[in-house]
């Protein structure tokens, strides 16, 4: 039987990690690469890192961190966060990583996401939708959360599906940062919508909320920053955890 | 010993070279080329694959002489060949990925889209899912049966001889999602994503 997924997902900025697990035995607390290994060797079932890196010129320092990790984490490792084409997709690919998520190159020119999904396969492209709920409708937010672009989410999430994406990352704009939970709503709708895995992401704060986004939203795996840092839960716990809820995990 | 990833520009092929250099340590040499003599003189051989079936078969051709000498490895010689994802699905004699494209003939069968019984199962067949190991197969020396293992793909291979199967999983029907005749092993997962036990079945084919 297929495993429902658990993705630590680690920001990385300038090459360093922003937020992440407070641990003692950690010789350099900022590498992203020692953070990730922690992650895998707990059980994580793949991981994910969101390039939050605003400058141009500091842009390559995330090439160095995919090439060091995937020399030492051998779980799929997920990167996103300012990739603009198939140019950038193929860099992130070269150096190490598994797949490649698309935000607000996706929204802007779709044809990116056919263009790549055909030249890598769509095993390797997820397309991130950030979406935020307006009267009863959810709207694609690019950017990094700052541009409304009106597009309907749902719509969206179906075009991206038939534009070859292999999963879809949705982040609920209203949660995200909130550790109240998923936007259950926004994920079921999805992804009753699509053929294609989707993956939660917003507002996780505790395991229940892990339970919820499996359970009621459909997503096949479960994204999550913060539970995760500070050492507030273990991976495993969370595994540990969904276990005992029913839901079929890699333990 | 030479270890050889064939390199035909199949797509991502960095977590495939990683792993093995990971297991090979300073024991083996791995090499990642397209070169046909390297090739042939290597011991043992790897061809990954990844992206659709028609993609890679037409990669594969568009180095002249390749496939002849993976022949000439894997046929005539007999030496040991691990194909990983559409590299395993590539062994069918026929592909149905995209358009209907020839395959490399090893092991009769072909290669169809996955039954997703109009849409209950989602396609691709993403994330760990657990083999049932069906024959003592030599990759899989101390791998429990049931382990979990790394999938991404949206295509099975269906072979003609069940006895070639030494692993199926559970996705909409029983996927064959491992195969073993003489000297020819493929894995539809991805033993270089599968963690420690991933990188345990690379050490199993390593020292064959």
């Amino acid at each position: 039987m297929l495993k429902n997924r658990i993705i630590p997902c680690l920001d990385v900025k300038n090459g360093r990690v922003v937020k992440g697990i407070n641990f003692v035995d950690l010789q350099d607390a900022g590498d992203p690469v020692e953070q990730a290994k922690i992650y895998s060797d707990g059980g994580a079932d793949e991981i994910c890192f969101l390039d939050i890196t605003a400058s141009n010129e500091n842009r390559d320092t995330i090439y160095d961190v995919v090439e060091r990790t995937s020399k030492k984490c051998f779980v799929p490792l997920t990167v996103g966060g300012g990739v603009r084409g198939v140019e950038d997709i193929n860099k992130l690919l070269n150096c190490g990583a598994d797949k490649v998520s698309i935000n607000t190159a996706a929204v802007q020119n779709p044809e990116v996401v056919l263009e790549s999904s055909k030249k890598f396969g769509s095993q390797c492209i997820v397309v991130a939708i950030d979406a935020k709920k307006n009267g009863d409708k959810w709207e694609i937010f690019t950017h990094g959360g700052r541009n409304n672009t009106g597009i309907d989410a749902i719509e969206f999430a179906k075009k991206m599906e038939d534009s070859g994406a292999g999963e879809l990352l949705v982040t609920s704009m209203d949660r995200d940062g909130t550790q109240v939970g998923y936007d259950i709503e926004l994920m079921s709708k999805i992804s009753s919508k699509v053929n294609i895995p989707v993956i939660a992401s917003g507002g996780v704060g505790n395991l229940d909320h892990l339970v919820d986004g499996i359970k009621l939203g459909k997503a096949s795996a479960v994204l999550a920053a913060s539970i995760f840092h500070y050492g507030k839960h273990s991976v495993k716990e969370a595994k540990e955890y969904l276990d005992s809820k029913g839901i079929p995990v890699r333990i | 010993m030479n270890v050889t990833i064939v390199d035909y520009n199949s797509g991502n092929i960095s977590s495939v070279i990683n792993s093995f250099k990971e297991v090979a340590k300073d024991k083996v040499n791995i090499e990642v080329t397209s070169d046909l003599n390297k090739i042939k003189s290597s011991d043992k051989v790897v061809l990954p694959g990844q992206g659709s079936f028609k993609s890679c078969v037409d990669a594969l051709n568009n180095i002249s002489g390749l496939v002849d000498t993976l022949n000439e490895f894997a046929i005539n010689n007999k030496k040991p060949l691990l194909g990983i994802c559409v590299g395993l699905q590539m062994f069918a004699d026929i592909g149905y990925e995209e358009t209907e494209t020839k395959g490399l003939g090893w092991i009769s069968g072909k290669v169809l889209k996955i039954d997703n019984q109009n849409g209950k199962y989602k396609l691709p067949h993403i994330g760990w899912n657990q083999i049932n190991i069906l024959k003592d197969s030599k990759i899989f020396k101390d791998i429990e049966n049931n382990s979990h293992m790394y999938f991404v793909h949206s295509y099975e291979f269906v072979p003609e001889d069940k006895n070639v199967i030494s692993s199926t999983t559970d996705y909409s029907s029983n996927i064959v999602c491992s195969v073993e005749k003489d000297n020819i092993f493929g894995t539809q997962f991805h033993p270089e994503k599968s963690d420690k036990t991933g990188l345990k079945i690379i050490n199993n084919f390593i020292s064959l």
